[in-house]
């Protein structure tokens, strides 16, 4: 199908970018790697107005580390994240997640800050994120993963705010991300993440409801002691996912479990 | 309302106006007329419209044209010189690599990428690589066969890997 | 030049230099001057009456050159869409299916209004320009209950929704289960499928309106019966209409039958006398591409404790979707073959099609016969399982031995050897090792489990008789051309159409031997039906080598006796004194006197023919086969089920098959690893899911319709035995559907293998994790 017809620029800097959004008004929408907005606006599901394209500003693709923290510019796409040295020596888990997301040809186009800005509740970055404290960074502000994913495809950026790079903590202890998905491609039916940093283990859910879930349940029993086994069992605490053609409510929950256990089981 | 795209296809320098909502895999089919590169979808989950993108594999079915500006593309069609074959293009005939022939191009396509990065794949290598290209006559059994045959070929130096 | 024997030989595909350098034509591909595209209104909704149309809006838009609705076409297009007898004669509600709805539409997707425009994109805006108004009416979605007198109706002005209901009896049904000692019953779900072809459908139209003459382009299987439904509802002399079927990107059954837009795009292209094209997206294609299987099974098996098979007993509830298939009731095959390679006193079989608000079914890769072969595999595993008997021994002990064999429908299955396959496969699979690995696992706590799955085709269809009953008047036979050009090339015709099974290929091979020219000298045609015999028979059915090839056979033998004729003339010999030898007529005794084919079919053109022979050398010939022709095999898979999520792995695939003679054991395979990919995939995969309230479509895009990857597929062990049919000169039979014929069963008695240790007899398709997690979480209560 053909997307409905809109107007495009195409931008160079952040600064370009923030007036072109503000010029085009609320219709406008940015595009970045375009791998999820494409799609939908074939599917005449999202019919943007006007699309601001990023791709073009260079200053947002980059990858680095400074005090204790692995910055990322929002431009920075999958393939790079997993091929990155940087992000593979201090965050590799990102660099894990990088490679398994999509298949190759959309690891070629996605990028970080189009997977955080989109919002997908199936998206793999977004339970890192929250799992790991990092910060989105925009051309006007900082908000913590915990607060930028509120709902299902919902994020408290104005609609002329650019996200511009997401900066999480260095962690290079034992990891693991694991998702349960039917081909090798899809997005996750259910993901979990874990983590071990100086301060203990992190575990994250992906998929298990609207936004990514930080399995503070399991991170206090490893926390107490507990095994993989008796702390897994707390991964589905408090969720309330949705069923869908992909999972019923009830096999999410039990997938999270088993997952949670796996990847603390799997993590090296 | 047209906007101006520059970009090189095969090597060659095109400028062209195109409608901003002009996906790049009708770009390159309907204004270039390299038909080679195919549609199956609209979710972008079957791969056959693959192009290499400054040696890159995308799918041009997701991409509007206008963001390949300043780009250089490789479609089937510049795959190898005329009358000549690709390594890839050679073991997916002598394998049997293909049967109807439609997602063929862009599995051609997303191998090349693949090899051009990894010119000795492992089965379960071949298959990360190809995940995002969706057959349904072969089974993939000689797909698989066929990208390792090219790799081999290529390995063994009978010609270049191509990147674009 | 010297020619080797061909048939047989590994020969690499002569279709393939073009496909693989981007410069194959498949629909899309095409264009012409003034082109225009149309864009199809669909319904939302799976049932509900047309309020009204206002097209204004769309009107408007500039670049639109027509919105046309039903009012519109039925000045173009007469009749209701074909269907046909098929394996259910007896048909009770057959609702009248005219291409386009005017007063109710009956399937989500269901066309209620086209628009042509100057560009696809201006088409699709001002398709969304048109405002139709509905008023919903309840959908039918559960057949089952649909069955049931006093429920909703998919025609509002239907009587009821059974299509048909008639039962095959096969012996005496109620003696065979009298002496049962034991019996086993069982529920068997078929889902419907996408059959999704990579390419999806498009049309392209050119309408004359000096000459009145239709040219239509379109993505098919089945040219000629194309021309024969769209010239007679156009009413356009047959002559006057011609269909290209270029190069065709997959089908697998669902390009078989025409389809609304084949009858709207040339009635637009007559109305706007332009050319007009549609191409259909891959949503569309979800939505409104014939699907398949669609049926609910029950049945009952009767044996005795030794093993010996008595009775089978069975009803097939078949979802017919919103109208009758064109060839949707061949589906019904699946009760003639429910009783697969065994000896059973009795089979019963019920087969009942009922309307619901869905889109038709109709043949998809197998029609019916995966079906039969699923049912009978599952139903001998369950008797097995009964009676702690070996499957293996207890399929040995039921084999049909003797050939030919009748079975109870009085099909006769032309030459068998099930026993030879069903060792080399339990061989090559390593069965004793499995069995231990498998008491071993399970020791463990670990499900293995490994399925066997002998199965035997009916295919190759003709013969003229029963199928032009079941056509409604054209006996599937097959036609073919042989033409020597003067300077000694071969142009070969054939009414079968390719879509991946490499007819160019494997026809140049028998033409090849059969005139002993080489390949390089041949070429073959098919897919336009203003080229070759009068009529052709379409590729479906693994039909095309048992009577298109044999149709080319028998054109070039006649063609080569002709030459045997004017040789002897020229060489002065007696015809019968010649030997005919890699292309070359020579004198018995005397080589030195000889003739190439090719010289003999310049001198054809010349003037020293013998006194009553005309010039030329060609020949057209129909072939009418004997029989339906009958391959087998046995595959057997084992799988290991994660007990914690329900997820299926596939340790091993194994399939020894049959298919007679082999012309290409190249492409052999490669159908063979197509099929056996489909199959698995219906077992583990796919599945067209409709909201059962609304009647939606849930899997609407290949996000959820979930077509595999490489990833997710074995690698199958293949191998073959070789028993021909005798009732062909090639001694050939089918091979494009066996695979997937085959291996649904074979995967899913394999899960069930694993999982019988929990007290689990049967699941269903597809044997998703979940719904395997939950009858695991089930047995375990």
């Amino acid at each position: 199908m053909i997307p409905a017809a809109f107007e495009y620029s195409r931008a160079h800097s952040v600064t370009e970018a923030v007036a072109q959004l503000r010029e085009a008004g609320p219709e406008a929408k940015v595009i970045a790697g375009g791998q999820s907005l494409l799609p939908m606006m074939r599917m005449r599901l999202a019919r943007p107005a006007h699309l601001v394209d990023v791709n073009a500003v260079r200053e947002l693709d980059y990858v680095r580390v400074e005090d204790g923290h692995l910055r990322v510019g929002a431009m920075t796409r999958h393939v790079t994240l997993a091929r990155s040295e940087v992000v593979q020596r201090h965050l590799p888990l990102l660099a894990e997640m990088a490679s398994e997301v999509g298949d190759a040809q959309i690891r070629s186009r996605g990028t970080l800050g189009g997977v955080m800005a989109h919002a997908d509740a199936a998206g793999d970055y977004p339970t890192l994120a929250t799992m790991l404290d990092a910060m989105i960074v925009t051309d006007r502000r900082r908000i913590a993963a915990g607060d930028f994913f509120q709902h299902l495809f919902t994020t408290p950026l104005d609609l002329d705010e650019l996200v511009c790079e997401v900066v999480f903590p260095v962690a290079a202890g034992p990891r693991r991300y694991l998702k349960f998905r039917r081909r090798l491609f899809d997005w996750a039916i259910v993901g979990a993440g874990v983590q071990r940093t100086e301060a203990g283990w992190r575990v994250g859910l992906t998929h298990v409801g609207p936004t990514p879930v930080r399995a503070r349940g399991v991170e206090a029993a490893l926390a107490s002691g507990a095994t993989p086994v008796e702390a897994a069992a707390h991964a589905s605490d408090g969720l309330e996912p949705t069923s869908d053609v992909r999972a019923t409510a009830d096999f999410r929950l039990h997938l999270a479990r088993v997952l949670t256990r796996r990847a603390l089981e799997q993590a090296a | 309302m047209g906007q101006t795209l520059r970009l090189k296809v095969n090597g060659v320098e095109r400028i062209d106006e195109v409608e901003p909502r002009l996906l790049l895999v009708y770009y390159l089919r309907e204004v270039c007329g390299l038909t080679g590169t195919h549609v199956g979808c609209d979710t972008s989950q079957c791969g056959a419209c693959t192009v290499l993108l400054a040696g890159a594999p995308v799918k041009s079915c997701n991409m509007l044209a206008l963001q390949a500006e300043g780009a250089s593309l490789t479609t089937i069609e510049g795959l190898a010189a005329p009358g000549e074959l690709h390594p890839l293009q050679t073991a997916f005939w002598e394998q049997h690599g293909l049967q109807c022939g439609f997602c063929t191009p862009g599995f051609i396509m997303a191998a090349t990428a693949l090899l051009a990065d990894n010119p000795d794949p492992s089965d379960e290598e071949i298959g990360r690589g190809l995940e995002g290209n969706l057959c349904r006559c072969t089974g993939y059994v000689n797909i698989r066969k066929a990208v390792k045959a090219a790799g081999e070929a290529v390995r063994a130096g009978a010609a270049a890997p191509m990147g674009g | 030049m010297a020619v080797s024997q061909l048939i047989g030989a590994r020969v690499q595909r002569r279709e393939d230099p073009r496909l693989i350098t981007g410069r194959g034509h498949f629909i899309e591909d095409h264009v012409l001057p003034g082109l225009a595209h149309m864009a199809v209104v669909r319904s939302p909704h799976p049932h509900a009456r047309i309020v009204g149309i206002d097209k204004a809006a769309a009107q408007s838009l500039p670049g639109v050159l027509a919105v046309l609705t039903a009012q519109d076409f039925k000045a173009q297009i007469s009749g209701g869409m074909p269907v046909t007898p098929a394996f259910a004669p007896e048909k009770k509600y057959v609702p009248e299916r005219f291409p386009i709805a005017e007063s109710e539409v009956c399937f989500q997707g269901e066309p209620v209004a086209v628009v042509v425009a100057t560009s696809r994109a201006l088409a699709a805006d001002a398709a969304d320009l048109v405002q139709v108004e509905y008023e919903p009416l309840p959908a039918v979605v559960d057949p089952e209950a649909a069955m049931v007198a006093g429920s909703f109706k998919a025609h509002s002005d239907g009587p009821d929704n059974i299509g048909w209901d008639m039962t095959f009896a096969g012996g005496d049904i109620d003696a065979a289960f009298a002496k049962a000692e034991i019996r086993v019953s069982e529920r068997i779900l078929q889902q419907r499928l996408a059959p999704t072809a990579i390419e999806p459908r498009g049309v392209m139209a050119d309408y004359s309106p000096y000459d009145e003459r239709l040219t239509l382009w379109l993505s098919s299987q089945n040219p000629h019966f194309i021309r024969l439904f769209v010239s007679g509802a156009m009413g356009l002399p047959e002559s006057h209409v011609r269909v290209v079927s270029p190069d065709v990107g997959g089908g697998f059954g669902s390009k078989i039958s025409p389809y609304p837009e084949d009858y709207l795009v040339p009635a637009a292209s007559r109305i706007l006398s332009r050319p007009v094209r549609w191409i259909e997206t891959r949503t569309e294609s979800v939505m409104t591409t014939i699907h398949g299987r669609g049926q609910v099974f029950t049945a009952e098996a009767a044996a005795l404790r030794d093993g010996t098979l008595l009775g089978l007993r069975l009803t097939q509830v078949l979802d017919l979707g919103a109208y009758h298939g064109t060839f949707g009731a061949f589906q019904a095959c699946a009760c003639l073959m429910s009783g697969g390679v065994y000896r059973w006193e009795a089979i019963s079989a019920r087969t009942v099609g009922v309307l619901t608000n869905k889109v038709p079914t109709d043949p998809y890769r197998g029609a019916g016969r995966p079906e039969g072969t699923h049912l009978c595999e599952r139903m001998v595993d369950r008797v097995a399982q009964e009676l702690g008997m070996d499957p293996a021994d207890l399929r040995r002990k039921n084999f049909a031995q003797e050939f030919p064999y009748v079975n109870n429908f009085g099909l006769t299955y032309d030459s068998g050897n099930y026993d030879g396959t069903l060792d080399r496969a339990l061989e090559l699979v390593d069965y004793p090792g499995w069995r231990q690995r498998q008491a071993k696992a399970r020791e463990e706590g670990r499900l293995i489990g490994v399925g066997l799955s002998t199965w035997v085709e009916i295919c190759g269809f003709g013969p003229s008789q029963p199928t032009a009953a079941a056509t409604g008047g054209i006996g599937l036979v097959e036609a073919a051309e042989i033409r020597f050009l003067p300077s000694g090339s071969v142009a070969a015709y054939v009414g079968t159409h390719a879509h991946g099974q490499g007819h160019d290929t494997t026809f140049s091979q028998i033409v090849a031997d059969t005139l002993g020219v080489p390949l390089a000298a041949i070429e073959v045609h098919h897919g336009d039906t203003a080229e070759g015999p009068a009529f052709g028979y379409g590729t479906y059915g693994s039909r095309s080598l048992a009577v298109g090839g044999m149709a080319l056979h028998q054109a070039a033998t006649v063609v080569r006796e002709k030459a045997r004729q004017l040789a002897a003339h020229l060489l002065e010999a007696s015809p019968d004194d010649l030997d005919f030898a890699q292309g070359t007529f020579s004198v018995r005794g005397n080589p030195a006197a000889h003739k190439t084919v090719q010289e003999v079919a310049l001198a054809a053109y010349g003037g020293s023919l013998p006194e009553g022979m005309e010039h030329g050398l060609e020949a057209v010939s129909y072939f009418d086969p004997p029989n339906f022709v009958w391959p087998f095999g046995a595959h057997i898979c084992v799988v290991e089920v994660d007990r914690d999520t329900g997820a299926v792995a596939i340790q091993k695939y194994v399939a020894v098959d049959d298919c007679g003679n082999v012309i290409n054991p190249m492409i052999v395979e490669g159908q063979l690893h197509g099929g056996i990919a489909q199959g698995i995939s219906q077992a583990l995969y796919e599945e067209v899911v409709y909201d059962q309230e609304s009647g939606q479509l849930v899997t609407g895009t290949m996000v959820d319709y979930l077509i595999p990857t490489m990833n997710e597929l074995p690698v199958p062990t293949l191998d073959r035995t070789v028993t021909p049919s005798p009732t062909n000169a090639l001694g050939v039979k089918g091979i494009g559907e066996a695979g997937t014929i085959a291996s649904s069963a074979a995967v899913i008695n394999a899960i069930c293998d694993a999982l019988s240790p929990l007290g689990i007899h049967h699941v269903d398709m597809p044997a998703t994790p979940e719904r395997i997690w939950r009858m695991i979480q089930e047995a375990a209560r």
